[in-house]
């Protein structure tokens, strides 16, 4: 039996935490002698299949092709994949919100229970998880024939690339019509995608105002090439857009250096970026929590100190 | 029309949660629970759609044991006019939940159901979908602004990177995101008048489902603890320090 992975892509390129969702396959593939395919399902979307052939450990692409599938809606994408499923032994979708949008549809026709935003494999049935907002982490086995995953990107590296597998068009399913897309709004910015950023920059409550965020953090960023974030206190006080937030309730971040500037480190912000690699708090209260998980910590008014710190890394 | 929303028993989003001492999972003894917070973010849309007349009746419906009666009571007291526990003390998962609710879903006949995305005691963020496929319902999930017209929901959702908008035809699932409203405090008229509202009690084998657990949990652990560094004195040595001992930047 194989493996299927079902990339995210916006018809064009595919996304960074597809890559992260094939190494853990690759990873339960090796334990069970199998293959890894990769099913991309979109609309004119064969410069994505053509990615998804190039990553390393991908032995088939499946492009499904058709107009219904061309926004991702949950129904349509879910009857591709089922239209599949059942060569496969895993399934293993991206924990983002797209993923977490159709895995559960799959798995509620499948009849099979989902385990979702896995961290790491223990085997081909047994699977590490956080709980409580990654307080705690169970470990849980699964008795179904088909293991429907999602997978949480943080706890993968990224694929590499330099394979060829080949890309073979699959049958297509029809609309449900029942879900209509009317319009998205997606943030257009030169910045990386914030989970995959390898830096990220994140304000608090304490950055006052929105055109703090962008006189202040914005050019730090800049500088770092980072993405920037934000604490839920200062996405609720409207400061920051709602996709900035970081933590229990937004967005789950690993990034090789992380910033935290006039953040208090509340155990929600906390369950979203402790697994950074390198963390740094900018903080003038000396007691905040934030420093309790920081590798470097400084003591001061975030607005000398960023201003100070741009200067020095010219 | 009528909504039908359900709602979770889970340990109080301010309280850490405990580990057994064997390992085996949580201490759910003598700790305070409470309604899973975007379930109560669920019942309060249900109750602004009544308030403005695109609703008459909600129904609050909740799967566990018997204390979930008091997370009823509550979701009564924010506006939900009946209740309906599906008591069990199984362990449920959220493929035997969404198979319940489903049930439900052909009894009661609701135009619209609304969940909370995700609970925040299993984070799973499954039922809303998995009910809306087996019920074969159109699904908006992570609602950030929910608008009926002309026998549609016109749904905002939050997705990586922005916001979409859907238009589903009812009845539909939609599940709700932190920012779709803030929940109302209940006041104590409410809640004695929600004491007088009528719980129905029914249970799985009385619905017809299955509630056996498909997932075991080996066992529960805590993360590796990060510990903490240094604090540095001025902005030099931080840089000194991202280049030189960290090599980050």
């Amino acid at each position: 039996m194989a493996i299927l992975v079902i990339a995210e892509h916006d018809q064009v390129s595919l996304k960074g935490a597809t890559l992260n969702t094939v190494t853990a396959a690759v990873e339960i593939a090796r334990r069970s002698d199998a293959e890894v395919h990769l099913l991309v399902a979109g609309h004119n979307a064969g410069s994505a299949a053509q990615a998804a052939a190039c990553i390393a450990g991908v032995t088939k692409v499946l492009h499904a092709d058709a107009e219904p599938y061309a926004h991702g809606l949950a129904e349509n994408i879910a009857a591709a994949v089922l239209a599949v499923a059942g060569h496969y032994s895993h399934i293993l979708f991206p924990a983002t919100a797209a993923g977490k949008n159709v895995a559960p549809r799959v798995a509620a026709r499948l009849d099979v229970a989902q385990i979702s935003e896995i961290t790491r494999i223990i085997d081909v049935d047994t699977f590490e998880r956080p709980i409580y907002a990654g307080n705690l982490i169970a470990t849980v086995q699964s008795s179904d024939a088909i293991k429907l995953i999602t997978v949480r990107s943080t706890g993968f590296d990224a694929a590499a690339q330099g394979g060829s597998a080949p890309i073979e068009l699959v049958a297509v399913t029809s609309g449900s019509g029942a879900s209509i897309f009317v319009s998205s709004e997606i943030a257009r910015n030169e910045r990386p995608e914030l989970t995959a950023a390898r830096v990220v920059v994140s304000g608090g409550r304490a950055m006052g105002s929105s055109a703090q965020f962008d006189a202040v953090l914005a050019p730090l960023a800049d500088r770092l090439g980072a993405a920037l974030g934000a604490s839920r206190a200062a996405v609720d006080a409207g400061y920051a857009p709602n996709d900035w937030q970081v933590g229990q309730t937004g967005k789950i971040v690993a990034p090789a250096l992380y910033i935290a500037c006039g953040i208090s480190g509340a155990i929600q912000h906390l369950a979203g970026m402790k697994d950074s690699q390198v963390i740094v708090a900018i903080n003038k209260d000396p007691e905040a929590p934030i420093f309790g998980v920081a590798d470097y910590g400084l003591e001061a008014d975030l607005f000398v100190a960023v201003p100070e710190l741009i200067r020095t890394l010219v | 029309m009528k909504i039908l929303v359900s709602v979770k028993r889970v340990i109080d989003y301010n309280v850490k949660p405990r580990l057994k001492s064997d390992g085996s999972g949580v201490d759910l003894a003598n700790v305070k629970m409470s309604m899973n917070p975007f379930d109560e973010i669920a019942i309060e849309e249900a109750v602004r759609l009544k308030e403005r007349g695109q609703a008459t009746e909600i129904v609050v419906v909740s799967c566990g044991v018997v204390q979930c009666q008091e997370t009823l009571r509550t979701a009564m007291a924010i506006g939900a006019d009946r209740a309906i526990l599906i008591e069990t003390t199984v362990e449920l998962q959220p493929l035997a939940v969404a198979k319940l609710l489903k049930a439900l879903v052909y009894r009661e006949q609701p135009g619209l159901v609304i969940l909370g995305k995700q609970a925040i005691d299993d984070d799973c963020n499954q039922t809303g979908q998995m009910l809306a496929a087996m019920a074969d319902l159109p699904q908006a999930t992570f609602a950030s602004k929910v608008v009926i017209a002309d026998g549609r929901a016109l749904v905002t959702r939050e997705v990586d990177g922005g916001l979409e908008t859907l238009s589903v035809s009812l009845p539909a699932v939609v599940t709700t995101d932190l920012r779709l409203n803030e929940p109302r405090y209940v006041t104590l008229p409410n809640i004695m008048k929600a004491k007088k509202k009528v719980l129905e009690v029914l249970t799985p084998e009385a619905l017809g489902v299955d509630v056996t657990p498909r997932l075991k949990t080996l066992k529960v652990s805590e993360p590796p603890r990060r510990s903490a560094g240094v604090k540095v004195p001025d902005v030099a040595t931080l840089v000194d320090k991202l280049r030189n001992e960290a090599k980050v930047i």
